[in-house]
Formats: structure tokens, sequence, C-alpha cells
């Protein structure tokens, strides 16, 4: 099998992932995807309380951390019917979208510029020249000649100390890396400012959750955080109005800054929107409750079929049947046993390791710990992206007016940074965020959206708590027999669903059907490939040695396999079957 | 602390010119231009900062992004000024052979800090976690020869985690569990306080020497006491004033969590004192019980997490143990009027709910 290049690890992405592709004639012809660890939470979950289930589940990921914890008190809720007061929806909405701002920002600068960004060049930068050009497309307080030359210094004596670290043998000087060494310096000197900004983030989810990573302030039915304006130890004025200003320098960072960045790189690396396109069915669910029910919501959710978006279909609620009746898992190729197609709530998943023989992935058979989650369109069923590609796409498509007013704002940026650059802008419109730099893009407009979003939460917050309301928990009730429920949450990186089955109170069945699963997951039963593999076939590789444009790709995801493969569920049956070792 | 500890692939008693030739290799490794060779070579002679090689395995890189949120050092100080990162899966530039070679690197120079994040699978061959094609436990024995110590970084690493709760399904364990020659110092946490980590690293680096630690492997300076001797709320717990329930009239006056499940009276941690993100909160603070993430198996021996502990004795006056039922009544019987002028709204109907999950 000399023709495959393996990939594994795939690095700055939470947790064990391989990716094994195809070359030919400098394209990549075939892709596959396999997650390498599994965890068995869900078996661990059993026969426990499930006001203790978002704990367990939150641990799934510390990356993602909130997102579980989220989706799973949901769960329950759903199974119960169970309202969520006003204020505590508020305070999660609060840490919903500042997660997903810290999210976003690591993302981009920490874990998916070095793709695109040649570290060692920016040593050859005229840091005035780097001033100049950064106030030709954004208006940064923290830029300036004194500031790039005090991060060029820095870096200069950091590499000639020879320790190089984490930047060891990255892809310096690679033929596909196309930044001027102005610009390098610039998004390296952001890389530093985005380490303080991504903090501010998760400093006002500290505030509401007790700590984070893994905030402590969730139950089935509300929240733990203690409201009340007129005593010390409770979420009082000083407290709001932290959170506040962390949450006006966040969107400031977001604004001026990451949002004009990746419109740069975009623009640089123009001939790469033609790439990464991949699985054009898009699936993204409405997020930010405006009542205690989950019937209204802040940011949108649906189906977009094909790439078209006159296809949207809109998900409603957090009883929307659209959603809840329609997805399914294979597991062909996954390491379980079985080749079914089930609905979450009635997978019973019992682990089959194989192995790779011969050292390569055997495209008949099984190959990830992944699982392949698809969507039933009338008697068939479908993969899709998740994402903030799908979410910007299913909102500006449904006329979401943010997501509508950034969108259009930075299409027109791009055009003009590209005209800047000498470059024709067309085919620039909406359709070209479908690509691999497209995704970066549409995440960056997400976060973008969800600056302002979060300070429209807090204002909420704040004006209920004045009119005197200063509940947050509605205690559950298990009834007798069997109750289940689906949790759904708009993650940082797509679509996120845990599915429950209580019986007499206690955790009989858990499945979660997560972004990454959706993304990673491996072909199904008619060979229809997830969206990783479909969008790495048709990329240019131009070193199969240094395989830098795989990487780009599948980073354009924000791939999380901790998240990926989680669980399983094996309804009692003995564990494990291991074949090759 | 001589070059050979940070640089050591390169050997010191080689000629000048064979030194010269291995430091243009090891330019070329590291993907720098030719014409830093003369830098590299300056920095092999006296290299500054001790090599750390992070290895992740079952975890949810919880612990790595606690550092992302650590001010002193911050990330950015951490990796530039202090140590050298040589090998971590999550911030590294370099993936797939270039990683591997990485690692391969690091471990042939040897003495470096072995950081493990995560548990490690036991069962059926180790198969559930495996990197590069090779199981977590084989990486873990082949990384510690080397090591000059290991820290295990989060309660997953420390003693299996999550993963281990029952049934553990996987196998899982912590890694003193599998090393037994290297001295281990465990760092536990759901994920730990990143301060608590930095400390150790910070520790061992000026007094070269590792902290002492209890009978858990656990440093003293930050697992010496119990959460509920230091905890902001003890006088409430000592004076019998309990939240009954989340958003009670207990609850918002910030009494103790004591009834609503905090495990403080049997978890040794520093995060009353420490607390986190820099802006002066730990669970307690919002209104939430410690979960006693910091103990091996709390997610088995801490769970419910929102019922309370069975055997803890409560001051009641007169010195015997007192059901926390009765005195947490009595308690809020004194203070219910003056809260209910104060808030105004809804508390009476909480008050007389009381919490149902209890006795």
């Amino acid at each position: 099998m000399a023709n495959r290049v393996v990939v594994d690890p795939i690095t700055r992405i939470e947790g064990h992932l391989r990716i094994e592709v195809v070359p030919e004639n400098g394209f990549i012809k075939d892709a596959y995807s396999s997650a390498q660890m599994w965890r068995g939470i869900e078996v661990i979950l059993q026969g426990r309380d499930p006001d203790d289930a978002w704990m367990f589940t939150q641990r799934i990921c510390g990356v993602c951390t909130t997102v579980h914890a989220i989706a799973s008190v949901r769960s329950v809720e759903n199974a119960l019917q169970l309202e969520v007061p006003y204020n505590a929806q508020m305070v999660r909405n609060i840490i919903i979208a500042a997660h997903a701002l810290h999210d976003h920002i690591v993302h981009f600068y920490h874990l998916s510029a070095l793709d695109w960004v040649d570290v060692v060049s920016a040593l050859k930068a005229d840091p005035h020249k780097a001033a100049k050009i950064a106030e030709s497309y954004q208006n940064w307080k923290l830029n300036g000649a004194a500031v790039f030359k005090a991060v060029q210094d820095k870096l200069k004596k950091f590499v000639e100390s020879g320790q190089l670290g984490p930047f060891a043998n990255g892809y310096w000087g690679h033929p596909a890396m196309k930044l001027p060494p102005e610009v390098n310096l610039i998004a390296v000197t952001h890389y530093l400012q985005a380490l303080d900004y991504q903090r501010k983030a998760d400093q006002a989810i500290a505030i509401l959750g007790g700590k984070n990573p893994h905030i402590q302030n969730l139950a089935v039915g509300g929240v733990s955080t203690a409201i009340n304006p007129d005593n010390e130890a409770t979420l009082n004025m000083e407290r709001l109005y932290y959170i506040k200003q962390l949450l006006e320098e966040v969107r400031d960072f977001v604004h001026n800054c990451y949002v004009p960045d990746v419109i740069a790189i975009a623009a640089f690396y123009k001939e790469w929107l033609k790439y990464g396109r991949g699985v054009d069915n898009y699936l993204a669910v409405p997020d930010l409750p405006q009542d205690t029910k989950g019937e209204t919501f802040d940011i949108y959710g649906g189906t977009i079929i094909g790439g078209d978006l006159s296809t949207v279909k809109p998900i409603k609620s957090f009883n929307d049947r659209y959603f809840i009746d329609n997805v399914v898992e294979n597991i062909t190729h996954s390491w379980y046993r079985g080749s079914w197609t089930r609905h979450p709530w009635d997978e019973e998943t019992v682990p089959e390791y194989t192995d790779m023989p011969g050292g390569y992935v055997d495209p008949q058979g099984k190959y990830s710990w992944a699982k392949a989650p698809r969507f039933r369109q009338g008697n068939d069923y479908i993969p899709m992206q998740v994402g903030p590609l799908a979410q910007v796409l299913v909102s500006y498509a449904l006329g979401h007016k943010l997501t509508r007013k950034y969108v259009d704002s930075a299409l027109e940026q791009l055009k003009s940074v590209l005209s800047l650059l000498g470059e024709s802008s067309d085919g620039v419109d909406i359709n070209a965020l479908q690509s691999t730099p497209g995704r970066h893009l549409a995440r960056a407009l997400r976060a973008q959206v969800l600056s302002d979003l979060a300070l429209k939460q807090w204002e909420q917050l704040v004006d209920n708590i004045g009119r005197g309301d200063l509940e947050i928990y509605n205690p559950p009730t298990y009834p007798k027999g069997e109750v289940k429920g689906c949790g759904f949450h708009e993650a940082p990186r797509g679509t996120l669903s845990h599915w429950i089955v209580i019986e007499n109170g206690k955790i009989k069945n858990y499945q979660a059907v997560v972004p990454s699963t959706w993304n990673a997951s491996p072909m199904d039963d008619k060979g229809q490939h997830g969206p990783y593999e479909a969008s790495l076939i048709g990329n240019p590789i131009a070193d199969p040695e240094k395989p830098l444009e795989v990487l780009r790709t599948v980073h354009s995801f924000d791939p999380c396999i901790a998240c990926a493969v989680h669980m399983i569920d094996p309804e009692g049956e003995e564990i494990v079957k291991v074949k090759a070792l | 602390m001589n070059r050979s500890l940070f640089l050591g692939g390169i050997p010191k008693t080689i000629s000048r010119r064979g030194f010269l030739r291995a430091c243009a290799i090891a330019t070329a490794a590291m993907g720098l231009p030719m014409e830093m060779v003369p830098k590299v070579a300056e920095a092999a002679s006296d290299p500054k900062r001790p090599s750390v090689v992070w290895l992740h395995f079952q975890e949810c890189t919880g612990c790595s992004e606690s550092l992302l949120r650590a001010s002193h050092p911050d990330l950015a100080t951490l990796i530039l000024d202090l140590i050298s990162l040589d090998y971590h899966e999550t911030l590294a530039a370099a993936a797939g052979k270039q990683m591997e070679e990485n690692l391969e690197r690091a471990i042939e120079r040897g003495n470096y800090v072995l950081v493990v994040e995560g548990g490690i699978p036991l069962k059926d061959g180790g198969i559930y976690c495996k990197i590069a094609g090779k199981t977590a436990v084989e990486i873990l024995k082949k990384a510690s020869e080397k090591a000059l110590a290991i820290i295990a970084i989060g309660t997953c690493a420390a003693y299996g985690g999550v993963q281990a709760a029952k049934p553990n399904p996987t196998g899982a364990v912590g890694v003193s569990e599998i090393i037994k020659d290297k001295p281990i110092i465990n760092v536990p946490g759901c994920p730990p306080n990143p301060h608590n980590f930095l400390s150790t690293v910070l520790y061992f680096l000026t007094f070269k020497k590792l902290p002492p630690t209890d009978k858990f492997g656990r440093p003293l300076f930050a697992y010496g006491r119990k959460v509920h001797d230091h905890c902001e709320r003890r006088p409430h717990f000592d004076e019998g004033r309990f939240a009954e329930r989340f958003g009670d009239v207990g609850h918002r006056l910030g009494f103790c969590l004591y009834k609503v499940g905090c495990k403080g009276p049997e978890t040794y941690s520093n995060c009353p004192v420490i607390r986190f993100n820099d802006v002066e909160v730990w669970p307690v603070s919002v209104g939430n019980g410690c979960y006693g993430c910091t103990e091996p198996n709390f997610w088995d021996t801490m769970t419910p997490f929102h019922k309370r502990l069975p055997n803890v004795k409560i001051p009641g006056g007169k010195g015997i143990q007192t059901s926390a039922t009765q005195i947490g009544k009595a308690a809020l019987g004194v203070t219910a009027a003056a809260v209910a002028i104060h808030a105004g709204v809804g508390i009476a109907k909480r008050l007389a709910t009381g919490s149902k999950s209890e006795e």
C-alpha cells in the first residue's frame, strides 16, 4: 500500500485521530477518517441518577467543556417536559455564547493558524511595513510597529534558543505557505494576543459556572448559580458588570481583529476557496432559547440539502419532530458488532475491534471507533455536515438578521482585500463559504454574531432580575416507568444531541450524537463518505511526506475526537469482542 | 543542568566539526533555515529551558485547556520562556510522521519531565487508545524510561478518572498503577487548578526536587487540607445555616451547601484558597457544592452529586450530632422573614417546598 499517506496523530485537535489518504498526481483521490480512542462513558452512565449525567458527559470533552453538560440537562428536561426558569436560560445562554467565543478564537489562532502562517518567515518581516499592511485591512487597537517589533524580538530570541518546543518540525518553508513575512508577523502577534482574549471569555463563564474548564453550576431544571442583588455571596451587580466588561472586550477582539484576520487569510489563499466543500448537506439546530420551554430562539436551525440555500427547512423547538425522528446512526465501518442503522434511542452497541490488517484501512471493513450519523430523507438517509458553516448557511437562508448583516459585510471586505492584492473577486459570494477557508470564515462570523448576542442575553438577565425574579431552578420529579428525551445544542463544532431513556428515575440508555461524529464519520453501508473524508477528496497534496494540505482541510472542521468517540450502550451485553491484536 | 540534559541528542564529547554537523542536522530537523546553524550550536552549548514531554491518553483535554486559562505564568510565558514543550499533541505545529519524530527525538535526548494527561486502558491489550499505531500503555512505558520524573495531571492520569468509573469498561488506570520505578506526582482535579500543576513544575525546577505528598501522591502545598477547612461558608455550617435546595432562601443568602450535596467535608484540595480563573470564584462561591473531584474514584464515591454525604457530623449544639434536616429547618425559620422583605417574590413558596430528595 505504498500509495497511502497516513497522518497519525493529527495534532492541534482534541483527541486521537488518524487520517489516511490516497494521493494521485498531486491530488487526493480517496480518504479515510479513523478515530483512535474509546472510553465507554455510556456504559458507565447506566443505572445512575439522571441528575448526575451532565457531570459525566461533560467529561466527554474539556475543549468543548460546557456543551455536553448543556445537552445532557436538556435531554432530561425534554424527557420530563420540565420548564427551565428564565434566569437559568439566560445564565446558560451567556455561558453558551461565551464558550463559543473562547472556542472559536482558540481554534483559529492556536489550533489552525499554523497551517497557513509560517512562523519562521515572520522573522524576516519589516515591523513598520507590517503596521501599514495591518492598517489597510483592520482597525485593531493593539496593532502597531512597536508591538510587532517586540513580538519579532521575542520570537527571534525563542528561535535562537534552538528549543522550538511545540513549533519544532512544523511546516515552515513549505511550498503551500503563501503569506508575505509581514502578514505572518501580524498573525503571530495576534496568536499571542488571542491567548489573552480567549481567557477573558473563560472568565465570564467562570463567574457564572464557578470554574472553567468544566463548569459546576448546572442542574436538571435550571442552574445552581445563586442570584441575589442584595447579598455578597451571590450573583450581584459587581459580578454581573464584571461579566459585561469581559464580554465587551471579547466582542472588540472578535469584531476588530479575528474577523478581519480570517478575511485577509482567505484572500491570500483565494485558490483554496475551491477546495474542501465535501458533503454539502447541512444540519444546524436552533439555540439560545428565549423562553422557559424552548419554543423561540436567538439563533436558528434547520437543514439545507445539496448546498442549495433554497432547500432550507427549519427546526423550530426543543420538541421538533423533524429533528427528533430523523437522526440515525450506522455502524457498518465502525468498530462495533453488526452493521445496523438505528435511531439513537434504540441503539445497542458492542465493541468489535479489528485493528487495521496490514496497517492500512480496508475500505470493505471496519476502521474507526466513530459511528456514522445520518439524517433520514424519506426512505433514504444521508450524511450531513455540521458546524459553524452549517449554522451560518441555515441562519442566512432563514433570514436571521445579524447573520445576514455580518456575512454580507464580510464578503464585501473580502472583495476589497482581494482588490488590494490585485486579485479578481469573481465567484466571491455566499457559496464561497462552502470550502476549507470558508469554514474558518463562517466560524469567525458566527463568533461575531454571538459576541453581540452574548451581551443581549446579559441585558435580558439583568432586566429580569430588576423585575424581582430570582428563580433559577425547577426541581425534577421522575415518574414510574419509562420516559425518553432528546436534548440538543448548537455547540461550537455544530449540532450536538443527547438521547436518554429513563426508567423508574434511573438511566436505562444514553447516546450522544456529536458534531465531530457527524463530521469525522466513516462510510456508511451505502459507501457514503462522512464530511472529513469527502472534503479531502480532490484536495491538492504537494508533498506526501509533509501533508500540510490534509491538515488544512481537516482542521477547518475543528475536529474533536474525544467527542466523536465517547460511549456505547450495550444494554447489559458483554462489552468486548477482540479479533486481531 | 548540563547541555546534554536538553539537547542531549548532540553528545558533548564529539569533535567541533562533528558537533556542528550534528547541529546542522538538528537545525534541519527543526525545520529552520540553514543560517540558523550557529545559533543552534550556541544553544546546544548552553541550553536554558528544561524539556517537557506531554502525553495524552484517555482524556478530554480539559487539563491542557486549563493551562490556557492560567495567568502566572500564562501559557505563552510557560512555553516561550520557562520550559521547552517538546511534545504536546494539542499545541504542536507538526503532525503525523513529523510529530512522531519529535517524540522519538525527545525520548532519545532523555532527561525530561514527563506529563501524562488521561487514563490508560489496560483491558484487551490496551487497544482502546492508540496513537500512531501504538497503544497508550506501550507509549507510556517507553516514554517513562528516560524521564526524570512524572507528573500525572488530572484525576484520569492520577487514578483512572471518569472512564474508570464502574464498570470501568476499558480497564482504565492511572500512571502509578503501571510505572513503579520513577518518582510520580499526582495533581488530581477535573481538571485541576492549572496553578497547582504549574506550581508543581516550578517547585521542581526551582528546588530541584519534588514536593512532599500525601498518601495519594498529591503535593501537600495544594492538597494538604480539606476543602471544608478553608471554606468561606464554614461559619454557616458551624451555625447550622444551610441551603436546602438551589434557589431557596438559604441558597440566596450564601449559606452552607452541605445539604445540596457539597463534598467539601471529605475532599482534600486548596480550591477555596486558590480559586479559579482569576475572577475569585470556585464552585461553592457561585452556589454549587464541591463534587470531590480531587479524590480517587470520586465518580463512584461522591455520587449522586446533589445528595448530601451520609456520615458528616453537624455541630448541633450540646456537642452531639443532630439531624441535618432538623437543624436546617430551625435556621431557616429565623432568616425567612428578613429575606422575604428583601427579595420580595417567590420565597415563601420555595420555603414551603423544601428539598424533596432529603431523607
